[in-house]
């Protein structure tokens, strides 16, 4: 494509568009570093002199650092567990052409459209019955079972498309099923286990609603749900408030620009289904 | 991506032809632990919670009675939830129509030969990665209703002071606001799925219709929009499910309020069980909910993808 007048005209006016896109950004991050005068009375300039001492505080009084511990071992174990159960259930459900196999398919496939909101009482008087209130196990718990049936659907629409032949060679060869599945399909299915790991990490690292329900004062909460009690308790510091959402927000920032590429086409291909 | 239900009748018959070439087939317990623990956490609590929906459970202990269909005589007889199904159709509507309009202008914007398309890209898809309870905390203060804070200082700033306005706390127009922090955050979200239609249209069909001396507008019509169907399918349908279902940026910027403003039915089902302690009128709400995603999302598949099998 040539670069013509039009272009460059439209190209300004998309940076135009994107100038106010980032707007709030802007607003957000210069209120970050400036102190309560600073705020009062230029709300909207840029810091002069720029104040680092809001982060160091909001970073203690948000309780930052292990809510980041805590936000990495539940989605880690949670996207872990989900890769495992889904390429299996999705490789029975995929391979196999029976009554049992195509109702289970169907069952998962209720699960997605199914709003958690329905299940929600029901589920959170398990949980507590269970003991696991205020534990890893138990929002490792949930986030497995609410994101398998979009995981458990990605890998049985690529599993399909994927010959048949690889496996049986294997299990001639006599490697069990498990062995055959371990050293020969789920290496095949390397691109949708990302598209996979993308998806699922982004939505139970952002989840706020159930850690809160199930974490709420309980020490282990991720970092939605410390930044929510944080805002609320400082409201009226808005220095500090903003200096409290940059931090929380630049770990998965930080990680989507490194990860940017597959970001971006995992959530394109995984959802083009 | 309900769309599959629909196609999975399809699919099945052809795995059946396909089931003689595919030799050894794997064990029927590899798909045991993922039907587990789907049961526990999504099967299981959703028939419950739709059986408690007729009785008057309180939520605390086992103690609950049969009512039959009391909760839904309530339930439109409720001004308040009647408020919120209100609510909830009108940030539907204007969550799917305008993310998604957004999101198609921002992906064509970027599917052209302009030198910044990638950086715009991440621009634009950045917010999607955040989590919602944060930006709506960081709108909340954009939509602050002093004179000089926030986009109220930046309207004075360019001479439309006039414009100033109390964007959550004005009863009709904080329903509004809330919609347009969703979209800003997703309009990115329908951008991308509409990128992955884009590079699916061949660029021989644009050049050869530009042989023909098709304009702009019409190459968009003939070529570009009915091959987008499928994208408008998912964007469609994915919208639709996120805007009936909203939380978590009400509950963070108006909770709600002012008066029942934003109340929606997800926020009105989670004062009813958590605030009220009526957990078997909350469920009811929540069943209505979850009648109202399933119907709503399979009107649109049937229309969705007939749309693109005609195209």
């Amino acid at each position: 494509m040539k670069y013509r007048p039009r272009t460059f005209a439209l190209e300004l006016a998309m940076i135009a568009v994107a100038v106010g896109f980032l707007f709030p950004v802007y607003v957000l991050v210069t209120l970050a570093f400036k102190d309560p005068a600073q705020i009062a009375n230029k709300p909207l300039s840029v810091p002069a002199p720029p104040s680092l001492g809001n982060f160091g505080e909001a970073w203690r009084s948000a309780g930052l650092g292990s809510a980041l511990l805590n936000s990495t071992v539940i989605t880690v174990i949670s996207v872990l567990l989900l890769i495992a159960l889904g390429a299996l259930a999705a490789y029975f459900l995929a391979r196999t052409a029976t009554r049992l196999s195509y109702s289970l398919y169907i069952l998962f496939l209720v699960g997605i459209i199914l709003p958690f909101q329905l299940g929600m009482i029901p589920l959170y008087q398990f949980v507590d019955n269970a003991g696991l209130l205020g534990t890893y196990q138990g929002m490792i718990l949930f986030y497995t079972g609410i994101q398998l049936p979009f995981t458990v659907f990605l890998y049985t629409g690529f599993i399909r498309s994927l010959p048949a032949d690889y496996t049986n060679a294997a299990l001639i060869d006599g490697a069990t099923h498990l062995q055959a599945f371990a050293h020969v399909i789920f290496p095949l299915l390397r691109p949708i286990t990302g598209t996979v790991l993308i998806l699922n990490a982004v939505q139970i690292w952002n989840d706020f609603f159930t850690p809160l329900l199930y974490l709420g004062g309980s020490g282990h909460e991720t970092v939605p749900v410390r930044v929510f009690g944080f805002v609320n308790q400082y409201t009226s510091n808005y220095g500090l408030v903003a200096a409290g959402l940059v931090l929380a927000a630049l770990p998965i920032l930080a990680l989507f620009l490194v990860l940017q590429r597959y970001v971006i086409k995992g959530f394109a291909s995984g959802l083009k289904g | 991506m309900t769309a599959t239900v629909a196609a999975a009748r399809q699919d099945a018959a052809r795995r059946t032809r396909r089931r003689r070439h595919s030799g050894i087939v794997p064990p029927w317990w590899f798909a045991v632990p993922a039907v587990l623990v789907y049961a526990v956490v999504v099967l299981y609590p959703s028939i419950a919670g739709a059986g408690s929906a007729f009785t008057n459970w309180s939520g605390i202990g086992a103690a609950r009675s049969f009512v039959g269909v009391d909760n839904f005589k309530q339930l439109v007889q409720d001004n308040q939830a009647l408020g919120a199904l209100r609510n909830t159709l009108l940030l539907t509507v204007a969550i799917v129509v305008v993310q998604n309009g957004l999101g198609l202008l921002l992906a064509l914007g970027v599917h052209t030969g302009i030198k910044s398309k990638m950086l715009l890209r991440l621009v634009f898809f950045a917010p999607v990665v955040v989590s919602p309870v944060m930006v709506s905390f960081l709108w909340k203060y954009v939509y602050n209703p002093a004179p000089d804070a926030g986009l109220n200082a930046a309207l004075g700033a360019v001479g439309l002071g006039g414009l100033r306005q109390d964007w959550l706390g004005n009863p009709s127009l904080a329903l509004w606001s809330v919609a347009f922090t969703v979209i800003w955050q997703c309009a990115g979200y329908s951008m991308v799925i509409f990128l992955a239609g884009l590079e699916g249209v061949p660029a021989e069909l644009h050049e050869s219709a530009m042989v023909d001396g098709a304009g702009t507008i019409a190459r968009f019509r003939h070529i570009t929009w009915p091959l987008l169907a499928p994208a408008v399918t998912i964007n469609v349908m994915l919208s639709t499910v996120g805007g009936l279902t909203l939380f978590t940026q009400i509950i963070a910027m108006t909770n709600g309020g002012p008066g029942y403003a934003t109340d929606t039915l997800s926020t009105v089902l989670y004062k009813q069980a958590f605030v009220y302690g009526k957990f078997g009128y909350s469920t009811a709400v929540a069943l209505v909910l979850a009648i109202f995603v399933a119907a709503v999302s399979f009107v649109q598949i049937g229309y969705l993808r007939s749309r693109e099998t005609n195209a």
